[in-house]
């Protein structure tokens, strides 16, 4: 292809009105819009569906759903997160649960944000939040333990209460928190 | 002994003065080349960030001076940058920051050095500045520096002769090499921009060139040269380039202002006469300062709107139109100086 060069004029090839041209637009830009945002006092705004830290979500009774099926630890790819399954303390409440994470240890430097262990998860125990400033001292800091994982978690208001019924709900179950109190017993025995 | 006492401390104030100018320009540099590009620009240490100089000095002074190796000669390594740095500083002795400063019954000339070849003791010194960044890129005896250390003393040295012609017909018009002269001058009759423009355009285009700042910052091309001749300098002795460059640009500013735009006057009264009271003496130098502040704005202004030139450009600019055509200058003043006026 021949690209057609335009023919200057000898006042164009002193290059001084583009250069004039060029000088009024920077100078033009100086009292526009700034674009910066001023981080750590404004934060981003996220989109809905955000992918951030993974982190493990206690039920609306306070429980932890994590039965350390590991499958969240075989699917993920970068290998970041290590259990120590458990099994649940003889004549601990909910006997129907059978098994613990005894530790659950996701290491925040490895996590490629995937959300492949969300989507394994069978009991919708672990689930990724929208914490996207993860920092720290050391290596070790950021290998996030089961206390702090459930911690930034919190709890989930969902319908899911596998631990409380053996088999589906009742009929007419509510859906959202039922708080009786034993429920919190249940969680502070680990 | 009063003598040198009042010299003593002219010259810490001009020197003082003209640093903390020199710091702020690096960080008006910041500013706005961010503002031009629709940043916000340094704003954190201090009030809108204005100690930012500070931190950066500090920062500079801390850390580690690193000795490359491959240095063979570390004493011409180590005096590289006290070289491109002290030129710099003295020029700006020739320059009248003021006309007078009448304080307790003496007479202060606003000039360090108020020398009759004045402008000639700028060229002298200010041609020595080439030999710190030749040096720098010697010594550092590694590739990138040797290359800037090269072009630039191709290019400075083709801009000096343009840099000289060019101011040749402005002492022909006001018939002394004295700046002090040159300035009196301009305030009695009228700014040289308007009867030199010709001659303000080239010097200015060659003191761009002979401070080594966009468009031609061939020398220290980041992308090119990874910061040509200053590559291998860090802590101090970089913080001592970077200073001498904006010092620089102060002293090419100050040229610019004394030999074009008036120096320390203004066209109307009280402004336009060297001054007889304190008051008007101190605004002389405010003024003065002033126009420096805004010729430092124009440099950064160009650096952010301009790209750079490429080698073979940059010479045929300086040798094939700036040189002819100062010389056309020269003779047309001095044609327009015999027929018009007769001297």
């Amino acid at each position: 292809m021949q690209v057609q060069r335009p023919q200057l004029n000898l006042w164009e090839r002193t290059y001084l009105p583009q250069i004039l041209k060029g000088m009024w637009l920077t100078l033009k830009h100086i009292p526009q819009r700034k674009f910066t945002r001023q981080y750590p006092e404004v934060k981003p705004v996220l989109f809905g569906d955000y992918r951030g830290a993974p982190t493990l979500v206690k039920d609306p009774d306070g429980r932890v759903k994590c039965v350390s099926c590991q499958l969240c630890e075989f699917v993920c790819p970068p290998k970041a997160i290590r259990i120590t399954p458990g099994f649940r303390a003889e004549g601990a409440p909910d006997e129907n649960v059978e098994k613990e994470p005894r530790e659950f240890e996701i290491d925040m430097l490895r996590c490629i944000y995937c959300g492949f262990c969300e989507e394994v998860c069978p009991e919708e125990a672990i689930y990724l939040q929208r914490d996207f400033a993860i920092s720290g001292y050391s290596r070790e800091e950021l290998k996030f333990n089961k206390q702090k994982l459930l911690e930034l978690g919190g709890v989930r208001e969902d319908s899911i209460w596998k631990w409380k019924y053996k088999g589906a709900p009742p009929p007419g179950t509510p859906i959202g928190p039922v708080r009786d109190g034993k429920g919190m017993e249940a969680s502070e025995h680990h | 002994m009063n003598e040198i006492l009042i010299h003593l401390l002219k010259i810490a104030g001009v020197i003082g003065v003209m640093l903390t100018i020199v710091a702020y320009t690096v960080m008006l540099e910041r500013w706005v080349c961010a503002w031009m590009q629709d940043r916000i620009g340094p704003n954190r240490v201090g009030p809108f960030g204005l100690l930012q100089p500070l931190a950066d000095g500090v920062k500079f002074i801390f850390k580690e001076d690193v000795l490359p190796h491959h240095v063979r000669h570390k004493i011409y390594f180590t005096l590289a940058p006290a070289i491109t740095m002290v030129p710099a500083l003295i020029t700006i002795a020739v320059v009248p920051w003021g006309s007078y400063l009448p304080v307790f019954g003496r007479n202060i000339k606003g000039v360090l050095a108020d020398l009759d070849v004045g402008i000639l003791y700028v060229f002298a010194i200010a041609s020595l500045g080439v030999y710190g960044i030749v040096l720098a890129g010697w010594a550092s005896n590694s590739k990138y520096p040797f290359l800037g250390g090269i072009r630039s003393s191709a290019q400075m040295i083709s801009y000096e002769v343009c840099l000289g012609l060019s101011v040749v017909p402005v002492f022909m018009q006001v018939g002394a090499l004295n700046l002090s002269r040159v300035v009196e001058y301009q305030a009695t009759h009228t700014w040289l921009v308007l009867c030199q423009p010709l001659s303000f355009f080239i010097f200015m285009v060659s003191a761009f060139a002979e401070t080594n700042r966009t468009p031609f910052d061939l020398p220290e091309a980041e992308q090119e040269l990874v910061g040509g001749y200053h590559t291998e300098y860090s802590s101090m002795k970089f913080a001592m380039f970077f200073l001498g460059e904006y010092a620089n640009m102060f002293v090419a500013s100050a040229l610019m202002v004394t030999l074009f735009f008036g120096g320390w006057s203004l066209p109307f009264a009280p402004f336009n006469a060297p001054a007889v009271t304190l008051p008007v003496g101190l605004a002389h130098i405010g003024i003065f300062l002033a126009k420096v502040i805004f010729f430092l704005f124009v440099f950064i202004w160009v650096r952010w709107t301009i790209p750079r030139f490429r080698y073979d450009q940059l010479m045929a600019l300086g040798w094939k139109v700036f040189v002819p055509l100062t010389i056309v200058n020269i003779f047309f003043t001095g044609m327009v100086i015999m027929v018009f006026f007769n001297r």
